[in-house]
Formats: structure tokens, sequence, C-alpha cells
């Protein structure tokens, strides 16, 4: 991979919840449109870093990160970085679907709020996140009606169209399919792919076919490690290393 | 043998729990007994819109506008210091304050909460009422302002630690979302976590308006008891609850006088009540708007 492909690169990142270290020096890039799965086993640490890259675990109190993650040359995890700039670059699907309890177009148009924009400039930008996101047939009739009356999936679409519309470079997808049924988890998928086309995606799932399905690169970490990072189609066939062969066969998990 | 046992003992609780219900109806229906042969007397718009409460002249007056008058000036001027008070302690102590202040600031609260409300009414009585009659240079601090503003204090508690109770059941996957949208912490407060909680927060509001109301031991002491209908709070009010507890021991049992504190006991206990059913409406609705999502 050529260097000028990186959009996030980590370097020699930890991170501690107190005194226990989550992250041991982690290094890894992430490349431009180009999807990366972390996978691993529970408590690994593979939420822990994603939500690095968009300051998220700035919110948790007692904790500390050394290390960099650079993005556009600035480092994300100096304190000094303003948390909502970067935010607005790096977007996140979360891992339940959480909405607002507000009706669909005020879910979508959120972000927009934040910074002021006119309302017919809101309104295009909301259909767009919403067809971006697959969404849009399904709800144009009834953009007023309240989210939360939404399916479980289409609720995980509302919020990828949400993070959409502020327009991101990177999104971040904290298992994002755990508590979708199969159909609603193939049409995210499709979606991630056709989503790489124009952004650089992060996606942390426990599901290994998942990864297998949608990513280009794939992780594997273990108790806070990186084991090994290496193109999808290698890793799944022939794993380099001996315990991210033990994973993938079912060893341990 | 287990089983007579395990039902006796389901049977007990049973019993003790619907005691409480027992002691309602007891009230209620002591109430209505006491208070209605009033109105053989009176009709209920000579009783509410009755604009001179004179119950011992003759022949006596038992017109309740200025008590209810005076309920109504105190509760407004409690209001607008309890309300922003109150949700502004909460917003705090759940939302912004660092762990170490949340930890000296949530027991204050509660002990404020804790304190009875003769104490109140000393503290109104002694240092609150001459201070504002000195600085408002009117003839007496025991009015209606003084009332208000210790009423209001009072009620900080009930409306802190229930809008607080609200601001805790609203999903941290809420404030996450607006954080990962790039809101920053004054925008997640005013454009999330505010509007989830709304109606727990209007639910500690009207709690603490109940609370404001049926509040009798200070208001006796620093109202001033002026059974007169006034809109100004620098003048002697005389709400209703003062109007019992200051006259039930004088009234002859049995007596129109008698029956009429005993229809205005009903009407406080009817106020409080819609009240409360209010405050229950609303947080039902709001357990249900947030359920699908927790």
């Amino acid at each position: 991979m050529l260097e000028q492909n990186i959009r996030v690169k980590a370097k020699d990142v930890s991170f501690y919840y107190g005194q226990k270290r989550a992250l041991k020096d982690l290094n890894i890039n992430f490349f431009t449109n180009k999807v990366t799965a972390f996978i691993g086993p529970s408590g690994c640490g593979k939420s822990t870093f994603i939500r690095l890259l968009n300051k998220m675990n700035d919110l948790i109190p007692n904790t500390r990160a050394e290390g960099k993650i650079l993005l556009d040359d600035e480092n994300i995890l100096d304190k000094k970085v303003d948390a909502v700039k970067i935010r607005r670059k790096i977007g996140m699907v979360f891992q339940k679907p959480n909405p607002f309890p507000k009706s669909i177009f005020q879910n979508v148009a959120y972000g927009l709020e934040l910074c002021s924009m006119s309302k017919k400039e809101m309104e295009r930008v909301v259909e767009e996140s919403l067809q971006k996101a697959a969404l849009w047939n399904e709800v144009k009739d009834r953009l007023r009606d309240n989210a939360l009356g939404l399916s479980g999936g289409q609720q995980q679409r509302l919020c990828i169209a949400r993070c959409l519309a502020v327009e991101p470079e990177v999104i971040l997808f904290d298992e994002p399919c755990a508590s979708l049924d199969p159909i609603s988890t193939s049409k995210i998928e499709e979606l991630i792919l056709e989503l790489k086309k124009q952004y650089t995606i992060v996606i942390v799932t426990h599901n290994m076919q998942q990864a297998a399905r949608v990513s280009d690169w794939t992780a594997f970490m273990y108790i806070g490690e990186l084991i090994e990072f290496s193109p999808t189609k290698e890793i799944f066939v022939v794993p380099k290393e001996k315990k991210t062969q033990e994973y993938l066969s079912g060893r341990f998990g | 043998m287990f089983s007579f046992k395990e039902r006796a003992i389901k049977f007990i609780f049973s019993c003790l729990a619907f005691s409480c219900l027992l002691f309602l109806l007891a009230i209620v229906v002591i109430l209505f007994w006491q208070g209605a042969p009033l109105f053989s007397y009176m009709d209920f718009s000579q009783f509410f819109f009755g604009k001179s409460w004179y119950p011992t002249s003759q022949p006596p007056e038992f017109g309740i506008f200025p008590l209810i008058s005076g309920s109504l000036i105190v509760t407004l001027g409690a209001m607008v210091v309890c309300v922003p008070l109150g949700i502004g302690s909460a917003l705090y102590i759940y939302e912004l304050s660092g762990p170490n202040s949340k930890k000296i600031l949530k027991p204050i609260v509660e002990i404020l909460g804790s304190i009875p409300s003769i104490v109140f009414g000393f503290f109104a009585l002694t240092i609150a009422a001459p201070a504002i009659q000195q600085f408002f240079n009117i003839p007496t601090g025991l009015c209606a302002l003084t009332a208000s503003i210790i009423l209001g204090i009072m009620a900080i508690p009930t409306i802190t630690s229930i809008s607080e109770d609200a601001l805790s059941f609203v999903p941290n996957s809420f404030r996450e979302a607006s954080y990962a949208l790039g809101a920053n912490k004054f925008q997640t407060l005013f454009k999330v976590t505010i509007p989830a909680a709304a109606s727990g927060i209007s639910t500690s509001v009207i709690l603490g308006m109940s609370r404001i109301v049926g509040e009798t031991m200070t208001v006796l002491m620093v109202s001033g008891g002026a059974a007169v209908i006034t809109s100004s709070f620098f003048s002697p009010v005389r709400p209703m609850t003062a109007t019992i507890a200051a006259e039930m021991g004088e009234a002859a049992f049995g007596s129109l006088h008698y029956q009429a504190l005993f229809a205005i006991a009903l009407v406080l206990f009817m106020t409080t009540l819609v009240f409360n059913v209010i405050a229950e409406r609303i947080s039902q609705k709001y357990a249900l708007k947030l359920g699908a999502n927790r």
C-alpha cells in the first residue's frame, strides 16, 4: 500500500482505564476507501481502540492514552485537539441503534442544526443522506414520525444517515449489527460496501463471516494487543500468527 | 403446612399494603362527611368566589376566594424560586459536575429536604422577614414574598431529586450519539438530554408545586395571615393551609365554620390529588417513550 493512501495512522497507541492497561502499543494504518475490520474475543480492546479514533474515550473519566493517531498530520490523542472538529471528520455508528426520540427528519438534521444551515439546504442534505443510507424510500412519506417507531434495522440505517449528513471522511462502525436480524444485517453490509467508495471505514465485529464479507483488511486483536493485521483475503486463508489461526478455527473466543 | 405459612405471610403483607388504601378512603370519606353539609347553607360559587372570609361575624361569611388567591400568589412566587434553582441544581449535579462536587452537593440537597418545616418557619420569622421588611421598606416582613422565598427553598430538594432521576433515565447512548455528531456539552444538554428528560422534569415541578400548596407550618408563621384579596407580593396573605391550621382550634365542633374548614381541606386534597395524577400520567408516558430504546 502506498503511503498517500493512508487516511489514519496509529503509532504505538496505549490506553489505560485508571491503572489497567487496555491497549498495548498498537500500530495500524487505515487506508482510504477501504474497509478495515477488527475481530477478536470480547474484551480484547477493539471497541476501546476505535473509540479513541473519534475521541469518545475522552468522555470517560480516569482514562489516559499514549502514542499517536494521525489524521491529516494532527494527533487525535492530543488533548488540545478539538474533539468537535475530529468527530465531524470521523463519524460513528454504535452497537445498539440509538436514534434520538425525535422525528426521522430531526434525527438526520441534528448534526446540521449544530452548524447553522439554511432550511432548504438542510432538506436537501437530509434527503441525500437518507438515500445514501438506503432508507429514503421506506421513510420519505413519514419524515415527521418519531424515529423510535422504526424497526431496529431501519433505526440503524437512520443512525448511519445521521452520521453521513455531517459529511465525515471516516466512519467507525462499532458492532453495527449486534442487535439486528440477518436480513437487516445483510442490508447494513451491502450499505458498507457501497459507502466505502466514498469513505474510509473501520468496523468492529464479533462475526468473523461478516469481517470476511465486508472488509479489505482485517486486524485481529487479543487482550489489548494487535496480533495480526493483513489483507482479509490472506488472514482468513493463511493466518501468519498461531493465535489468529486458533481464534479463526474456533479454538477460543 | 409450608404453603399455609406462605399464604399467611402473603396475607399479612397484603393487609399492610391495603391499609394505606384504607387510610386514604377514611380521610376522603371524613372530609366529605364533615365538609359537605356546608353546601346546604351556601352554594359552590359563593364558597369559591365569595370575596370575604369572615367566619366569626354575624352572619358569618365563608368566601374562600381570598384564601385561594393567597395560596395562588404564594405558590407562584415559590415556583419562581424553586423551578430554576431546583432544575439548575439537578442539571449541574447530574450532567456537569465532576465526581467530587457531586459527592458534596447531592447529600447537601438531601439534607435540605429533611429539615423540618418548623425550622424553616422559625428561620423565616426571625431572619428572613425582618431582612425583607428592611430591604423593601414595607410595613411588615410577614408577607407573600417571604412565604414564597422560604417555600421555594423548601421545594428545591423535591424538584432536584426527581429531575435528577429523570436525567439518569436518559440513556447514555443518546448523549454519545450527540457527541459523536460533533455536538459540544451544552448542545448535547439542551438539544438531547433535557428534551428527553422533559416529562420527568415537569413531573418534578408538579410534585414540587404539590408540596408548596400543601405546606402549612411555614406559611402559618410567615405569610402574615390577612384574608384579603391581593396581587401584591408585599402584602400579607392567608393561604388555605394556614387558615385551617389557625382556625381549627377555635371553630366549634360541627358548626358552619368547622364545616367550611373541612371544605377547604377538601379543596386542598383535590388540588394535590390532581397534581399527583398529572405527574403520574406524565411519567407513565415518559416511561413508554424511552422504553423502546432501553
